[in-house]
């Protein structure tokens, strides 16, 4: 079972891509149809919601850990690798910044690159441990990530709760970060966030396409027995990449709390489900980083049009979420995305 | 604080309860897993029987018509695995996840745009599973709390597990299935139908999974909630990575998770918050796991040169 791993290397061939979407769009219509409402005003509603300009910086926003989330999971997927634990990953980055924040005795810009750091080496460490555990004692990774995300999530749910509770709020909820910790503003909710985030995906593209590092990694994702012939070191290559992917995920939380939430939030970082479209976006794109950034801002369009669509037809914006599941679906059945080269 | 203090009749009761779903889905879990098909989409097939079940009580008023509704919606469901990782060669892990995501999206759509509510949907329309009571044993401790007062599908899951473990290990059919499972190849040149046996096993997987979402939803209560199968479906498939595929050592897992989901269930009753204790049936699933694979290691460098690729 160790070697259950998805084979993405091979892109999705190109007209592949537009058809699933358009069999979504028309089961979701359909769906929407059967219960009762209007498939064309709900759509008209996404269009306009993700593309109007005026809620561009929405969509951006949005979009900054959709595709923060869509790297984490496209990073091990170009290998082969599958990370289902990013749950447990943001969460860790995000408790992780709001302490830094609050307790660490930094002046303000360092504060806030100290309490990133901290974000990002605690997620790494916490993903590299399902890298650990699988070359090491061979604990197939694809269950161990999911796994380690609940003892992640209750015990930041317990701390949040109890110990490092604010009192001051009903809320299961630290204090505010100060004022020195959060991250600049651009423009309205847009943050330096988005620069960080841009860079981290040039890094990516730049890895992926530019580096030994980032060919030998795809060389695994081709065939894992051949580069290991060829002299790539499996086990310490996966705890590198899980690593990274980690750290990814790691600043994603600490993005969303010093930049948007100002404090821990139980809860707050996994409803919006970053985690699974993002998985969802790579997968999309077979792990390939620029296609997988692409399908996360388009993830991230459908899911700001979704609130537009729940606001003027109260259809639901959970159809939002079924649309990207069935194209997922569609593409890996009739296309074999990541179907295994033997 | 002794042991037989904190290990009551009543405690032992909710733990053969808790363990039933996930024994269902385990069982559907080895069937795949004997056949070939990798089956990790546990998770949301428990969610849609579970939802299915509401409904069909709802709609029908009656217990039986939820439980058939859980089963005859999970195995359309499980159409999407059947035909889409045989047929048509999709890879099974990408398949799964997107089955548990549509299952979690799907629900959570219909919830709203039927019922008009989001979270959890309860009303007394609901008619939830009767518990079966032994009048014969009721009264005597410890065994009347263990086998009386358990529902139908309690019982059947437990009847299932032994059936299953009859048909695959003592049967034509099963002995087929093995085959079609460890070289399809060569059951294919013995006459074997191997697409027939996987598209057949994985939708009646998908029957027994959606009877454990029938007992999540209608069993201990009758309400559906949201992602209510809360990574069951997930302890599913540790359970079925455990048993190696064999019905009865994955049984004997999900009795491991029973008892710590109880034991969880009993630590937060001593005062311990509920945000820790709902940890432990997932640090004693990672434990387990940890422990069963550090014995193999011996044989691991032989594994890896064999089998699944």
């Amino acid at each position: 079972m160790s070697e259950q791993s998805v084979r993405a290397s091979r892109l999705p061939r190109i007209p592949a891509v537009p058809l699933a979407i358009g069999i979504g769009i028309l089961i979701g219509g359909l769906l929407v149809l059967a219960s009762g409402g209007d498939p064309v005003a709900a759509y008209r509603a996404i269009l306009v919601g993700a593309l109007a300009p005026s809620n561009w910086p929405n969509t951006l926003n949005w979009a900054v850990p959709l595709v923060g989330m869509t790297l984490v999971a496209a990073l091990p997927l170009r290998g082969g690798m599958v990370n289902l634990g990013g749950d447990g990953q943001l969460v860790i980055g995000g408790l992780v910044a709001a302490l830094a924040a609050l307790y660490l005795p930094l002046p303000g810009p360092l504060l806030i690159a100290a309490a990133i750091l901290c974000a990002m080496i605690a997620s790494g460490l916490y993903a590299s441990l399902a890298a650990w555990g699988e070359t090491r004692f061979g604990i197939p990774m694809l269950i161990s990530t999911l796994l380690l995300s609940y003892p992640a999530i209750g015990i930041a749910s317990y701390l949040v709760g109890f110990p490092l509770r604010d009192l001051t709020t009903g809320l299961a909820q630290t204090r505010m970060i100060p004022e020195a910790a959060r991250l600049p503003v651009i423009a309205g909710p847009l943050n330096i966030g988005l620069i960080l985030m841009v860079v981290v995906a040039a890094a990516v593209v730049f890895f992926d396409r530019r580096t030994v590092a980032g060919y030998e990694l795809r060389m695994r994702g081709q065939n894992a027995k051949f580069a290991g012939y060829g002299g790539v070191r499996l086990a310490s290559q996966q705890v590198r990449v899980m690593f990274a992917s980690g750290a990814i995920a790691g600043l994603v939380g600490a993005i969303l709390v010093l930049g948007s939430l100002y404090r821990y939030q139980d809860g707050a970082l996994l409803t919006p489900g970053y985690t699974w479209s993002g998985l969802m976006a790579a997968l999309l794109a077979g792990g390939a980083p620029l296609g997988a950034i692409a399908a996360g801002l388009f993830f991230a369009g459908l899911q700001t049009g979704g609130f537009a669509m729940q606001r003027e037809t109260e259809i639901p914006r959970v159809l939002t979420m079924v649309l990207q599941a069935v194209i997922i679906l569609f593409l890996a059945i009739r296309h074999g995305v990541g179907r295994k080269s033997s | 604080m002794s042991l037989m203090s904190f290990i009551t009749p009543s405690l032992v009761n909710s733990a053969v309860q808790s363990i039933t779903p996930i024994l269902l889905a385990a069982l559907a879990g080895t069937l795949c897993g004997r056949v070939g098909v990798f089956n990790m989409a546990m998770e949301g097939q428990l969610l849609v029987g579970a939802f299915a079940a509401v409904v069909g009580s709802y709609a029908t008023g009656s217990a039986l018509g939820g439980v058939l509704f859980a089963i005859v919606f999970t195995v359309l469901f499980s159409l999407i695995l059947a035909y889409g990782a045989t047929v048509f060669k999709g890879d099974a892990v990408v398949i799964c996840i997107g089955m548990n995501l549509l299952a979690s999206g799907l629900t959570a759509y219909l919830l709203r745009q039927m019922f008009g509510v989001s979270g959890t949907f309860s009303d007394p329309a609901i008619v939830g599973l009767s518990k079966i009571r032994i009048d014969a044993i009721n009264t005597i401790p410890w065994i009347g709390w263990i086998f009386s007062r358990q529902t139908v599908i309690t019982w059947l899951a437990w009847i299932l597990t032994a059936a299953v473990t009859i048909m695959m290990f003592r049967t034509p059919v099963g002995l087929r299935m093995r085959g079609v499972g460890e070289d399809a190849s060569a059951a294919g040149t013995m006459g074997v139908d191997v697409l027939r046996y996987r598209v057949l096993t994985v939708l009646f997987a998908g029957g027994l999974t959606g009877l454990g979402g029938a007992q999540l939803s209608l069993g201990t209560v009758s309400i559906f909630s949201e992602d209510m199968s809360a990574g069951r479906g997930w302890i599913a498939v540790v359970a079925v990575m455990l048993g190696r595929n064999h019905p009865l050592w994955a049984a004997l897992a999900c009795v491991l998770f029973g008892v710590a989901d109880a034991l969880s269930v009993r630590l937060q009753s001593q005062g311990l918050p509920n945000q820790l204790t709902d940890v432990v049936p997932y640090v004693v699933t990672l434990l387990a796991l940890a422990l069963s694979h550090r014995k193999r290691l011996k044989r691991r460098a032989a594994e890896t040169l064999t089998a699944h690729a």
